[in-house]
């Protein structure tokens, strides 16, 4: 990938807002200002964080096929990298905290826990996109290949906002939010491949 | 092109100009972008500060009641008590209820006792005030899993029973907590059928440990901890000790409550504490107590079967969960 002075600049711009919200977090944990129930505000954040990441990817494509901002197609790894770096943020605080390193917990849990399950199947099906993120990996496989595996954030997505929506209590109002704006860019897509064919 | 129009010299930026500009145009894409960025994180964290404005409440010493609390059980900060709560009429955010509830009217403020009683009344706080109060330190264990200790102040409902006479036909309580959409906006979107209503059977609403609470650290109660009175039921989750009591109503059935309506298979009439008995999406073997870091057990009836545990000889929790 060619990087112009643009690029590099839109590239510095998402790596520092995509890191702020972490390094804030650990600052207020440092101060003992993440409320009465860190675990449970880290857990909440972490979470929505990837979830906000793997939304901003799949804007990617409406945003340059409505206002022509192709620029935006060379910064989608990246945003889909902070996605997962969020999700395995969110999958650590959930082994600290709610299993306290029990790692042979997780597996009944899993079991007994139907959204733990929704949650899990979407962070695995996350890691062969992270994994393979890079340019060399992207000519290995061939472009087209390479698209088609990734269309699995449209699945991971999906997940994660079941998995979201099965843990609330009865305030459905952000599990909501974030269905509504899936379910609006995967209809664009069915829409354009619609009026393609 | 070869047809392009020329571009006089004179309208073409120099480039230092250009440069410059650039490097303002970059700077205010940082400093928004950034500032932006922080804002979001800061609106969803969690508020700081809780000040403590409760006035003094006088209590009495019953040294009857003995503190049941382990030795490595330490009572909850003001902060911890008033900082994290579950008021769904005001926000379903833990951390924001403290702010919203902020200006809630609760002066005057009256309750209602009535149904099956042979001297119904209504008392005013003062009224309620002058019962005489004690100083209670419960354990309180949410049905989501975590956990404080908190020292309260109150009375027990059975001597405010006591003062409306209940017929012998009265078998339950009913409770209900004020509601009004334009003190409480962010209702609408709690997922819960307003007001809020709760329920006791008679012999647990007597029971001593079962205390109507209008203080907490020796001082009345904030608002967002249920201000001016609300019902603490120890040995039941949290959920079970109804917030901000307008009425109480003595009744020969089973009343329902807001969080069976809601969600029958998951929130049952009784709501005792129980360890062997799982919520249907999490487990309730163990607890987070707030302020501490890993879990600790949870305890049958929340540590005071010995006292309560009789209520329910021969029932199956299981079932009447």
């Amino acid at each position: 990938m060619i990087f112009t002075a643009d690029s590099r600049f839109h590239r510095q711009l998402i790596v520092v807002n995509g890191l702020l919200p972490a390094l804030l977090m650990l600052v207020d944990g440092w101060r003992g200002k993440l409320g009465a129930n860190p675990v449970e505000f880290v857990t909440r954040a972490t979470g929505v964080l990837t979830l906000v990441f793997l939304v901003l990817t799949l804007l990617v494509t409406p945003l340059r096929k409505i206002f022509g901002w192709n620029w935006l197609l060379k910064q989608r790894r990246l945003i889909g990298l902070y996605a997962f770096f969020y999700s395995v943020a969110h999958l650590l605080t959930y082994l600290v905290g709610d299993r306290d390193w029990q790692i042979l917990t997780v597996a009944e849990d899993v079991y007994k826990r139907p959204f733990i399950a929704v949650g899990m199947i979407s962070f695995i099906l996350m890691v062969p996109l992270a994994v393979t993120s890079t340019n060399a990996m992207i000519k290995k496989m061939g472009g087209k290949r390479w698209a088609q595996l990734h269309k699995l954030t449209y699945l991971i997505t999906i997940g994660g906002v079941v998995h979201y929506y099965m843990i609330v209590k009865s305030d459905i109002t952000y599990p909501v939010f974030f269905g509504v704006i899936t379910a609006v860019l995967l209809g664009y897509r069915a829409v354009m491949s619609f009026a393609k064919a | 092109m070869s047809g392009s129009p020329k571009i006089p010299s004179s309208e073409i930026t120099p480039e230092e100009t250009f440069l410059n500009r650039r490097f303002f145009m970059k700077s205010a894409v940082w400093a928004g972008s950034s500032l932006a960025t922080a804002g979001l994180y800061q609106a969803f964290a969690p508020r700081a500060e809780i000040k403590d404005v409760g006035q003094v409440i006088t209590t009495v010493s019953e040294p009857e009641i003995q503190s049941v609390l382990a030795a490595d059980e330490k009572v909850n900060s003001y902060g911890e008590i008033a900082g994290y709560n579950n008021y769904y009429e005001f926000s379903t955010d833990k951390s924001e209820v403290a702010d919203k509830a902020r200006n809630f009217v609760i002066n005057p403020w009256s309750v209602e006792l009535g149904g099956l009683v042979h001297q119904p009344r209504t008392f005013d706080l003062e009224s309620l005030l002058k019962i005489g109060s004690v100083e209670r330190t419960y354990r309180f264990r949410c049905v989501e899993g975590w956990s404080m200790v908190i020292p309260w102040v109150g009375f027990p409902l059975s001597r405010l029973l006591s003062l409306v006479q209940p017929m012998s036909q009265a078998t339950h309580v009913a409770f209900e907590t004020y509601y009004d959409i334009k003190q409480m906006p962010d209702s609408g979107s709690a997922g819960i059928d307003l007001p809020y209503i709760e329920g006791l059977r008679l012999d647990e609403a007597m029971h001593p440990l079962t205390l109507m609470a209008t203080g907490l650290y020796g001082k009345t109660l904030p608002n967002q901890n249920g201000a001016p009175i609300r019902l603490v039921v120890p040995w039941k989750y949290g959920f079970k000790s109804i917030k901000s009591v307008v009425k109480i109503t003595l009744t020969d059935k089973e009343p329902a409550t807001t969080w069976s309506l809601a969600n029958s298979r998951e929130y049952g009439f009784y709501s005792n504490v129980n360890p062997t008995v799982d919520h249907p999406r999490w487990s309730q073997a163990r607890e987070r107590r707030i302020g501490e870091s890993g879990t600790r057990e949870t305890f049958m009836f929340n540590g005071y079967a010995e006292q309560v545990a009789s209520l329910y000889a021969g029932m199956d929790l299981r079932k009447l969960f």
